[in-house]
């Protein structure tokens, strides 16, 4: 259980994909200038990353025992073909939804930080309940460090930023400062 | 244009009106002035720091004075290079300068305090368009970069000499990107370090008046204490958030003390470090921290619970900084959430834009 709790902590803050990893970033560049939008991006980013934990998990026990070599090419076809069949279902169920997420769901497909999920779980050998655990604590992490930036930024509209720093520029600052900020949480639980 | 020449209505500088010509002194809103400006009110900072930084001396010699300098040299020349027009004059980017070299080990290299007031001003502070608009606090910012880029030096801490004034401690003088050269100094390890690698508890006196080891401001809590207390009674700070950290911190150790007998007590968690410092000069900064006064209570709640996470449990022995900087991040955050009610409108209706 312990073991779960810091697996978890680590995905959402110690190893913060986007702020201490650097990856995915540029969703975390692209669509984080508001807030409503930066939850819904991480909300498609937890969900995506569950359901890649899960068939990484599955092909990892049951099909690719005995051919590592194939891990990555598997990974990338089950990653994208998964999010085009999450995507179909849910313009079919929840079309609202669907015209909410617009462009992200397809976007997520090509993020770096969804095979970086499936490589870490691999490589770290999590079983099926850690696996899920990383996911979650690694989407929700996603999702922090977006609607972080996007607060902030929002903020920002109001301030006479010098034109130098405009745009991404400004998200690079500001990712670098908050990156230094999240190195406090550096070797947390694990002493 | 003068619409009533030869009235006498036009006539604000002065002369004694009369009864056919009255004098009438046209002014715009607001009519009565606190006599408090930006300028007045850093420079009240700065005064109240004067103690600190005098204890500072007589604990550590007088290179402090040194190190302190540069940082605020740093600041105040990005400040006046790159900043606003007659910025540096209301003493911002002297604090931040202050600030930065009172967080800083006693015998720090003085081109690495140097380049964080620079950094700290520059990356912290003007680029988010000068005073006022930047999300994380400068002095902080700067520090934390020099955490990173420099983690040897930042984590040498002389010893205390009490009262040995002449006395200049470490490599002060290091050229800039050169390997260091051997200097002999005898170091004492921190009141958090001691109790986390070594399991030892420093007694309460010393820390309270503040002869230990640690960064040059993180020792007299009590001078620190009698400033804040200064600021508070001008209405200059919220006392919310140091007392809101103070309460949070010393809650918390005592509900971990219940479970883990050797969790330290109350007092000592709160007045080692630089948690006082942190908590009286750095969280109350007032532009990173939230305007409301709910969203104050809930910042010092945020900033007390990471400081104690990072303690009890983080891989660095002091964690206020960080716990500041990452509280500052969420301010704007915080203050949505704890936006007052407009007058006239619900609670709980949400505006049609958000839906």
């Amino acid at each position: 259980m312990g073991d779960l709790l810091f697996i978890f902590v680590s995905a959402l803050v110690i190893n913060n994909f986007t702020l201490a990893l650097f990856l995915g970033l540029c969703p975390f560049m692209g669509v984080s200038a508001r807030v409503a939008t930066a939850v819904r991006l991480g909300m498609a980013n937890i969900f995506i990353m569950l359901i890649t934990a899960l068939c990484a998990w599955f092909l990892n026990t049951y099909i690719l025992e005995n051919m590592p070599y194939l891990r990555l090419i598997s990974f990338i076809v089950i990653i994208a073909s998964l999010v085009q069949i999450t995507e179909v279902t849910i313009k079919k169920i929840s079309p609202k939804l669907f015209r909410e997420l617009g462009i992200f769901l397809p976007l997520i497909t090509t993020n770096c930080a969804i095979l970086g999920l499936a490589i870490f779980q691999t490589n770290r050998g999590y079983d099926f309940a850690q696996g899920m655990v990383f996911a979650l604590g690694a989407g929700l992490g996603v999702t922090l460090a977006l609607v972080l930036m996007a607060s902030i930024r929002e903020r920002l509209q109001f301030s006479s930023v010098p034109s130098l720093a405009k745009g991404v520029g400004m998200v690079m600052i500001l990712a670098g400062s908050l990156s230094l900020a999240f190195m406090g949480f550096a070797g947390l639980f694990s002493a | 244009m003068r619409p009533w020449r030869g009235t006498g209505w036009e006539d604000r500088s002065g002369g004694e009106g009369t009864m056919e010509e009255p004098r009438l002194r046209l002014m715009a809103a607001p009519h009565l002035h606190a006599q408090d400006s930006t300028a007045r009110i850093m420079w009240s900072v700065v005064a109240t720091l004067v103690p600190v930084v005098l204890a500072a001396v007589w604990f550590f010699g007088a290179g402090v004075l040194l190190v302190i300098g540069a940082a605020m040299l740093g600041a105040m020349l990005v400040e006046r290079l790159l900043g606003p027009g007659g910025a540096i004059r209301d003493g911002s980017a002297a604090i931040t300068g202050l600030l930065l070299g009172l967080t800083l080990p006693p015998g720090f290299p003085l081109w690495m305090a140097f380049i964080g007031g620079a950094f700290g001003i520059g990356f912290g502070k003007l680029i988010f368009g000068g005073l006022g608009q930047n999300i994380f606090n400068p002095a902080l910012l700067g520090r934390a970069f020099l955490q990173a880029a420099f983690p040897t030096a930042i984590t040498t801490w002389p010893a205390v000499r009490p009262g040995e004034v002449l006395t200049f401690q470490g490599d002060l003088l290091a050229a800039p990107l050169m390997t260091p050269a051997e200097v002999d100094v005898v170091t004492q390890a921190t009141p958090l370090g001691l109790w986390k690698f070594e399991g030892e508890v420093t007694g309460l006196w010393d820390l309270f008046v503040g002869a230990t080891g640690g960064s040059l401001g993180e020792t007299s809590a009590i001078l620190i204490l009698l400033g804040g207390a200064y600021l508070v009674a001008r209405n200059y700070m919220n006392w919310r958030i140091p007392v809101g950290i103070f309460a949070t911190v010393g809650l918390l150790s005592i509900l971990f003390g219940l479970f883990d007998p050797t969790f330290p007590g109350p007092l000592f968690m709160i007045f080692s470090g630089g948690l006082v410092l942190g908590a009286v000069y750095m969280a109350t900064d007032m532009v990173t921290s939230p305007i409301t006064n709910g969203g104050a209570w809930i910042f010092a709640f945020g900033i007390g619970f990471l400081v104690v996470l990072i303690r009890g449990w983080g891989g660095l022995p002091e964690g206020v900084m960080y716990a500041i900087l990452i509280m500052n991040a969420l301010v704007p955050f915080i203050e949505r959430i704890t936006q007052p009610r407009v007058f006239g409108k619900e609670r709980g209706v949400k505006k049609a834009e958000a839906a």
